[in-house]
């Protein structure tokens, strides 16, 4: 029984002529709380599109959960937010329990139906991100920081063994986004879930994350947040590929 | 009209079947409108057209009745949303693109078909339109068991349904089969579609999918409230519309949109009165 959620073995991609994923190596280990950083254009949507199966990757192979891709079955292991659900259909007329059951369709299957035991399972994962008092709003009613929790819920709803998140903070306020940083503290350390958040905000992932990864094309740097704040300029510039100044956040 | 609809047969027929497309209309309307497709049902009634006509022509040039107008439309309209899929998943970033494409077709093929059995008559002109005179009592019999499968389907397929029209790709992920959910999907509208043409009429037929539910969308938070609200709405069009159209000798195509622009105007006018008095905290659904 290997420990590690997600194995990436030599992985290369490229849409059309141009190289986005060159001999990627990666090996997400269980309870870690990682951060990917990179460049725009870096190739971290990509890598999280090979990882949930959306992409199929030109080399190399892809393990979840110890076994490879093409006999993967427990989708609902894997809970996922994406960055489009800052774009969702604002107009939808859900709810927020509506909205966060979806998450259970799969699970529950064809063919069934929710039960009491379900409805719970919504209504648990509603205060997991603590927005019980919304649970009958209409989620094109609620803030950018209150539907990002909403999507959280229903991530977590299959009650994941693995999340990810991919730029979940963009389009939330300040304040949100601490609350939104703790609130992931907690699913890691209280309930054990292992988390993936690929962000632009590298202060916030250096604060928080127990692993950090750098992507660029290729994977420049793997390693405890310490270690990622303490590369120098020119480390970073070179990772980047263009010239980085370093602004040291104070918290 | 109530003494009439004891009298007459063809009119209780017509309003049971108003009553039945009244349901399935707004019912399957509802996950039309979320998912912003308003107007394949535009696109498909133009293909139910194509195979009215194709069916009118083969009676009357030919005289073979092996494809009754009502079914040759329903035929047409089941390969016209096979088409729109394909197009679909054939030009992934423009998902729309089918639609005009198969509205087009439509109606180059009913023009084509209606020349050539020799032009519009009385029946094109109920199917157009839609009549209250025009349901026979097999046409009462496929609407009914259309409206069962219908209903049947999307209580057993709702939260595939539901995940799939707020969001596809997280809905996917999650394992659900997005491929084989649109497909059933597609061939239910163009089955509702079908079976709404005789009382609505081809032009008229998207009308009663997207009307009551865009009204009901400004008085309802939830899903699910949205689909009843829009069944009410439905069928107080089709109720009213029917009787109005009876009793002015107009077709009742005409009357139940009407009224259900009239219902849409009060929806927006209550909710504008309403978000006054909360001091306009709701943000909308524009």
């Amino acid at each position: 029984m290997t420990n590690s959620i997600i194995s990436l073995k030599h992985i290369d991609y490229s849409y059309e002529d141009k190289t986005v994923l060159q001999d990627v190596n990666l090996e997400l280990e269980r309870g870690v709380f990682m951060g990917m950083v990179g460049p725009n254009g870096g190739g971290k949507t990509t890598l999280i599109k090979i990882m949930l199966g959306i992409l199929k990757p030109d080399n190399g192979s892809v393990s979840l959960f110890g076994k490879p891709m093409d006999r993967f079955k427990d989708w609902t292991k894997i809970g996922f937010v994406s960055q489009k659900s800052n774009s969702f259909n604002k107009g939808f007329p859900a709810t927020v329990r509506e909205v966060v059951s979806m998450g259970l369709a799969a699970k529950v299957g064809y063919l069934k139906f929710f039960n009491k035991h379900h409805k719970e399972k919504v209504m648990h994962a509603i205060r997991q991100v603590g927005m019980e008092d919304y649970a009958d709003a209409s989620i094109g009613n609620l803030s950018g920081g209150q539907q990002q929790r909403v999507f959280i819920a229903r991530a977590l709803v299959n009650d994941p063994e693995l999340l990810i998140l991919d730029e979940p903070t963009v389009g939330v306020d300040y304040q949100n986004v601490r609350r939104f940083y703790d609130l992931l503290h907690q699913l890691n350390q209280n309930d054990q879930i292992t988390l993936l958040l690929v962000t632009h905000d590298t202060g916030a992932m250096t604060e928080h994350a127990t692993d950090i990864v750098c992507l660029n094309k290729e994977l420049h740097f793997h390693g405890e947040p310490e270690k990622y704040t303490s590369l120098t300029e020119a480390d970073l510039s070179r990772i980047y590929g263009h010239p980085v100044h370093v602004v040291k956040h104070d918290h | 009209m109530l003494a009439d609809l004891l009298a007459f047969d063809f009119l209780r027929h017509t309003f049971i079947t108003g009553l039945l497309i009244g349901f399935i209309g707004p019912l399957l309307g509802a996950f039309i409108v979320v998912r912003r497709l308003s107007l394949i049902a535009d696109a498909l009634s133009h293909v139910t057209l194509a195979g009215i006509a194709f069916g009118l022509l083969l009676e009357k040039r030919f005289a073979i009745f092996i494809l009754p107008p009502f079914y040759g439309g329903m035929a047409f309209s089941v390969i016209g949303a096979l088409l729109i899929e394909k197009l679909r998943s054939l030009y992934h970033s423009y998902q729309e693109i089918g639609i005009p494409i198969i509205l087009s077709g439509g109606v180059g093929l009913s023009v084509i078909f209606i020349s050539l059995a020799n032009g519009f008559n009385n029946d094109l002109f109920n199917y157009l339109f839609g009549s209250v005179s025009a349901v026979s009592r097999n046409d009462l019999l496929t609407i009914t068991g259309i409206t069962m499968i219908v209903t049947i389907i999307i209580i057993l397929f709702y939260k595939e349904f539901m995940a799939l029209s707020f969001d596809e790709e997280h809905a996917t992920i999650s394992g659900i089969h997005a491929k084989a959910i649109h497909f059933m999907f597609i061939v239910l509208t163009a089955l509702v579609i079908a079976a709404s043409i005789r009382i609505v009429g081809v032009l008229l037929v998207s009308a009663l999918m997207t009307l009551p539910v865009a009204a009901a969308m400004r008085l309802t938070k939830g899903f699910k409230q949205t689909i009843i609200v829009s069944i009410i709405f439905g069928e107080i069009a089709v109720i009213i519309g029917l009787i109005t159209g009876y009793y002015f000798s107009i077709p009742p195509g005409g009357t139940i949109v009407m009224v259900s622009i009239i219902i849409l105007l009060l929806s927006i006018l209550k909710k504008s009165k309403t978000t006054g008095h909360n001091g306009g905290v709701q943000h909308g659904y524009e």
